[in-house]
């Protein structure tokens, strides 16, 4: 018997948006990465294709991290010690983006020099980010910004308390922002709107809706990230952006992935049990419409994308 | 699809009698839409009436049960989205054992005595997956030593046919009714064992649910013979979008096999995170099981409702008069967090948990739900004073902001700021706090 296939056809859809700049767009990226696209739910290939899938961005910091896992200090090793040799590391485990996290001790001509370095040794399209506080954050990236002009690099990270310097600095230097809010679907449309008010165009914005480490307040990120995909089906414009997340991040914050002794033996092997945090927190948020992971350990980088290339099979 | 009370009105006799207790058939009508009454009151309702009523009121994906010494559940869910309302039975995690394996007893015993605690609940496996060929009744009894959990026995029609006659007075699962062998199985399933149906499309499978529907089977299981993530997902959130609009050959909860995909964890995830009723895993890992049963723990939370714990005063590992006091909320993650690692340390302690509203720390503290004044009527409400000798309150690193205004409204206490996460508890506790 036939079955008649319920098919939804919506009215909206996301915006491509394209992270980097080749020398025929006036940057020196060896190729850039175009997301979002969708007109469907994510891999519903029998309503629409799917024009580009999600990709993997790998976080490195400009420098060496003291708090990371020893697991992630062992799989990355030596590249470590400079941003440019692990950047280019992370290209080789397969990164189609990179995400470079500057830090407080950074003075802006280090960061500026962090950036170039990574620029030099990678041809893959990047994402920088401030080190969250916002006087510091603003003075690097404006720094930044300026010595990469055309580069098409993503800023981050925009917040309610503190876009305004970001987003200005990205529309004179032909940059995009990632604009993050606290796992709320209406914080998300809010902020969207007020960048999209300072005159950024619509074509150079991510949304980051913040994720929660699996065990530690996924529940809810899953869902705004389903409510936001809807709603931008549905055709609210100021949800129409690209999904970025960083499981990454939060998987190895957790006490599950971060300690190896002294912890329940029912967690199971340690350098598995925190790989598999991190993957799975990273394939619930690929579910629920993520279009950017950014993740830490190269395994999880090229499992997640093997995954994904599972999932974009029509 | 449930009907309304006008719908149900026109099926009643429309006599008015009054016998149900109401004082019209309308009025009645409308508790029954409600779900308020029985069917059952009102004695005049025909036959054929009864059977449409029933069969407006059976779930949209039919609750399909296995049972031995406990018992797993699958279906009966109302929802594509768990923002739309919640989803409720859990996807039962089995583990695959070989009947031929020699260690079959001690693998089975290893499995069924794992047990992991995520914020104060206790997680196990639901059941095992026993692949058997002629040696089946014997593996069945061999398990039957290791373990009280449901089985899904895995095999072809002599094998489960031995099997199940193995099986005295539980209800495995069948795995699994072809096209080549839907009868014989529906006939040896019928009454005592659910069973799972397998083709290559939703067409054909729809057309077997309905053969062997029509055989006596109700209890069914689903599996969507996809070949790789992409296709398993589609017919996935197909099968429950048909199921939701009541196309009832699809209306079984679906069952997978992660432990054939290239990736079992990523698979395991999928079908964890879309729909899948049952998972079957490749072996007892505790390392893939323990993040598996977290992830499936928090898709199934209702969104709505954080988990909490009740607040109060929590003692932890006999505190005395002298122990320190620490503060921090209701919500589940971040109380076990705490408690679990005092008590890891063995250091005594008094934990006083906020009415947060079921928020995280900085949650809370952002929403204006954990602050000076919120954990000063907490202290004093919960009469920590009347406990300790040393009045010392320890507030947590995320909100070493709040010290200064809660000094001012616990003037006799001394205020320390431990520790931003509390896996650093345990050393703060024993250098900062002696
Ligand atoms: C999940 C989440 C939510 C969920 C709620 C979850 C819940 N039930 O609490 C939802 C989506 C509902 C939510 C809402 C909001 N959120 Co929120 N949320 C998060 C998120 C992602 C995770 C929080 C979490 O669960 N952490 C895990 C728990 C275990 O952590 P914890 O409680 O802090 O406990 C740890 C430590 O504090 C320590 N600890 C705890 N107790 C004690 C006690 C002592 C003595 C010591 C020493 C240590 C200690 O131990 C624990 C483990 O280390 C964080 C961001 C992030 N990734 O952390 C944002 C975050 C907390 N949210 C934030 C905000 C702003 C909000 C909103 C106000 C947004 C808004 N305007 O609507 C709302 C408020 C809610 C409301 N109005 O109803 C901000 C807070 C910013 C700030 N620093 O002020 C954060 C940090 C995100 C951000 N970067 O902007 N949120
Ligand atoms: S008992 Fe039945 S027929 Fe009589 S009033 Fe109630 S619903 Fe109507």
């Amino acid at each position: 018997m036939p079955i008649e296939i319920p098919k939804d056809k919506w009215p909206g859809s996301v915006r491509a948006i394209t992270i980097g700049a080749t020398s025929a767009d006036g940057g020196t990226r060896a190729k850039s990465i175009t997301v979002g696209g969708q007109t469907a739910l994510p891999y519903m290939h029998f309503e629409a294709p799917m024009p580009n899938k999600p990709v993997v961005a790998v976080e490195i910091k400009s420098r060496k991290p003291e708090d990371w896992s020893t697991l992630l200090m062992n799989a990355w090793g030596d590249a470590m010690t400079s941003p440019a040799a692990w950047a280019k590391k992370a290209e080789e485990v397969g990164a189609d983006l990179i995400v470079l996290a500057l830090t407080l001790a950074d003075s802006p001509s280090e960061a500026v020099a962090a950036v170039k370095s990574v620029l030099a040794a990678s041809g893959l399209p990047l994402i920088v980010w401030g080190p969250g506080q916002a006087e510091k954050d603003n003075e690097l990236l404006v720094a930044v910004s300026e010595a990469t002009k055309g580069e098409r690099i993503v800023l981050g990270i925009c917040e309610d308390k503190n876009y305004r310097t970001i987003v200005a600095t990205a529309m004179a230097n032909g940059h995009l922002v990632q604009a993050r809010t606290p796992m709320d679907v209406n914080l998300s449309k809010q902020l969207n709107i007020l960048i999209s008010d300072m005159g950024m165009p619509k074509e150079r914005i991510l949304m980051d809706p913040t994720t929660g480490a699996l065990g530690y307040g996924i529940e809810y990120g899953y869902s705004v990230m389903e409510r936001l995909r809807l709603a931008s089906l549905q055709g609210d414009a100021m949800t129409q952006f690209p999904m970025l997340v960083t499981p990454g991040l939060e998987a190895w914050k957790t006490k599950e992935a971060k300690v190896g002794e002294g912890v329940p033996e029912a967690w199971g092997d340690w350098n598995a049990r925190s790989i598999n945090w991190e993957i799975l927190t990273a394939m619930a948020l690929v579910e629920s419409g993520a279009d950017i992971v950014v993740l830490r350990h190269p395994e999880s980088v090229k499992r997640v994308k093997d995954a994904i290339g599972e999932l974009v099979m029509a | 699809m449930a009907l309304s009370g006008i719908q149900i009105y026109k099926m009643l006799p429309q006599t008015n009698c009054k016998e149900c207790g109401f004082p019209t058939c309308r009025a009645f009508a409308m508790k029954l839409a409600a779900k308020q009454v029985e069917l059952g009151t009102c004695p005049y309702v025909s036959e054929a009436s009864k059977k449409q009523l029933a069969e407006s009121a059976a779930p949209p994906i039919r609750l399909v049960t296995l049972k031995a010494g406990t018992e797993v559940k699958a279906g009966n869910e109302v929802c594509l989205f768990r923002h739309e309302k919640t989803f409720y039975n859990k996807t039962g995690i089995f583990i695959r054992v070989n009947a031929s394996d020699p260690e079959l007893a001690k693998k089975v015993a290893a499995a069924d005595a794992y047990k992991v605690n995520y914020v104060g609940m206790d997680f196990t496996v639901d059941g095992f997956a026993l692949v058997g060929d002629a040696d089946m009744a014997a593996a069945v009894k061999t398990v039957r030593g290791a373990t009280k959990r449901p089985l899904i026995l895995i095999g072809d029609t002599n094998a489960l046919q031995a099997g199940l006659s193995a099986c005295g007075g539980e209800t495995p699962m069948l795995y699994a009714a072809d096209a080549s062998n839907a009868d014989a199985l529906a006939d040896l399933a019928k009454g005592k064992a659910s069973l799972a149906v397998k083709a290559d499309s939703l067409d054909a499978l729809a057309d077997l649910t309905q053969k062997i529907q029509a055989k006596g089977v109700e209890d069914m299981a689903l599996d969507l013979g996809a070949k790789n993530m992409s296709e398993w997902l589609t017919r996935s959130t197909q099968v429950r979008r048909l199921a939701l609009k009541n196309f009832r050959a699809l209306g079984y909860p679906v069952i997978a096999f992660p432990c054939d995909a290239k990736d079992e964890a990523v698979a395991a995830a999928q079908a964890i995170s879309k729909y899948a009723g049952f998972i079957v895993l490749s072996e007892f890992k505790p390392e893939l099981l323990y993040p598996l049963l977290v992830l499936r723990e928090n898709i199934y939370t209702d969104p709505q409702k954080p988990i909490q714990v009740t607040p109060g005063i929590y003692e932890i590992n006999q505190p005395k008069p002298e122990s320190p006091v620490l503060v921090t909320t209701n919500f589940s993650i971040t109380y076990f967090a705490v408690a679990n690692e005092v008590e890891g340390s063995g250091q005594p302690a008094w934990l006083v948990v906020t009415d947060a509203e079921g928020m995280s720390v900085l949650t809370a503290w952002a929403a204006g739900k954990f602050d000076a004044e919120r954990i000063a009527k907490a202290i004093k409400g919960f009469d920590v004073a009347s406990k300790v000798s040393k009045k010392r309150v320890i507030l947590p690193g995320h909100v070493a902001v709040l010290s200064g205004e809660l000094e001012a409204e616990l003037p006799d206490w001394e205020i320390r700021v431990g520790p931003r996460e509390a896996v650093d508890l345990p050393a703060f506790m024993k250098q900062a706090l002696n």
